[in-house]
């Protein structure tokens, strides 16, 4: 299996239309490929198909439950807690977990010496399974409203990729956060999807520096090319970044993906472009490093 | 009684802190013996959890009133439950000495 990312910086530079222009474009053609919506704060990519919900999975956390009859306040598991999730006022003997803060850790299970503490699931989130002809082909994300994270969902989501799969697509967070992280990191290449303005470059450059922090080999794709100025492609080549695609600025382009088609779909050789883009990908990087 | 005002330094002509669980500086006003303590806040650069960090540092000194600029979701549930009193200034150039007077007159 390969997998490619599709990632940026900024949000709303188009990373959701690549990915599902280039999922629709690899089944058109025949590959098996699955996609997977890591954008747990907010996915959409499963809108712009008609699959069938096949199956859900709730992702929880282990969040410590303290009885306090059982309870010294001796503080331990306070102390032990990296994220200020305990709250203990020992000489009044109130103790409370203050659960939004908690990590799932467990460390304050393993302090406790009394007994008093046991562990309860907290749901995160949800991953669910749209399939198509008894394979799953997408795979989302999504986290519950008030978690912190969107990471244990990401994470959650990406395990459900089989591995007998060809070529699995994410869908990256925007960011260059820890969702961001946790969906590059298992990948074997980065399409960072950009735009020609000052915003588009300045998280450009912050995508491109992080990945090379974590020797991710990446390209770019420049979207509504003919736009803005001409920064983002000085940048790309200044820094000897592969550009993959540009995709120029088309009202035609937003007006279909406004009523939730895709592109591919109705323009062959758009289509034709993406599965060659991907093919070359994995032609230069199909002995990547990365093993799961 | 005493009580907690979040403050930008360690001096009476120090200004009031806006923040709460991320202040610099706690001050501690006994309006009983007029003692005034300094505490500097050790989680001012937390990574998360400030404010319940910091109920725990002036709920544990015996305070019945805080007074700050601003206070989080996860602290006014707290205090609520241990029966403190949350004061809102919105006078950031209030000095400590200031807000000691007025609870002085009260």
């Amino acid at each position: 299996m390969f997998r490619i990312a599709v990632a940026s910086g900024k949000g709303g530079t188009g990373k959701t239309f690549v990915a599902v222009n280039i999922f629709q474009s690899l089944i058109k053609s025949g590959l098996d490929a699955v996609l997977v919506d890591c954008d747990a704060e907010a996915p959409n990519a499963a809108a712009f198909f008609t699959k069938k919900l096949t199956g859900t999975i709730a992702v929880t956390q282990l969040v410590p439950v303290i009885d306090e009859s059982k309870c010294v306040y001796c503080a331990k598991c306070h102390e032990y807690c990296n994220y200020n999730s305990i709250f203990i006022l020992p000489p009044v003997k109130i103790i409370k977990v203050i659960v939004d803060l908690c990590h799932g850790c467990g460390a304050c299970s393993v302090a406790c010496n009394y007994g008093a503490i046991s562990e309860k699931p907290d749901s995160l989130g949800t991953v669910s399974l749209f399939s198509e002809k008894d394979r799953v082909s997408i795979i989302e994300s999504r986290m519950d409203i008030g978690v912190m994270s969107a990471v244990p969902v990401i994470k959650a989501a990406i395990k459900q990729i089989d591995p007998g799969t060809g070529i699995a697509i994410l869908d990256s967070p925007p960011g260059t956060s820890c969702p961001f992280i946790e969906t590059v990191a298992t990948a074997d290449f980065v399409i960072l999807v950009t735009e020609p303005t000052p915003f588009g470059l300045s998280d450009l450059r912050q995508s491109v520096e992080t990945l090379r922090s974590i020797d991710k080999p990446s390209g770019v794709i420049i979207n509504r090319a003919g736009l803005g100025n001409n920064a983002v492609r000085d940048y790309v080549d200044r820094q000897e970044i592969p550009l993959l695609m540009e995709i120029p600025f088309s009202k035609k382009t937003a007006e279909i993906y406004s009523e939730g088609k895709i592109l591919a779909g109705t323009d062959p050789a758009f289509a034709g472009s993406l599965v060659s883009m991907v093919q070359n990908i994995i032609k230069d990087h199909g002995n990547s490093s990365y093993k799961r | 009684m005493k009580v907690a005002i979040t403050s930008t330094g360690n001096t009476p002509e120090s200004e009031l802190d806006q923040r709460f669980g991320r202040c610099e500086c706690f001050v501690i006003y006994d309006t009983e013996t007029n003692s005034i303590e300094f505490i500097p806040n050790p989680n001012k650069d937390a990574l998360e959890g400030a404010g319940p960090a910091s109920v725990q540092i002036v709920a544990s000194r015996g305070v019945e009133k805080v007074i700050s600029g601003e206070f989080g979701i996860k602290v006014k549930s707290l205090f609520d439950s241990l029966k403190i009193q949350m004061i809102v200034i919105k006078e950031p150039e209030k000095k400590i000495i200031e807000i000691i007077d007025m609870l002085n007159k009260q």
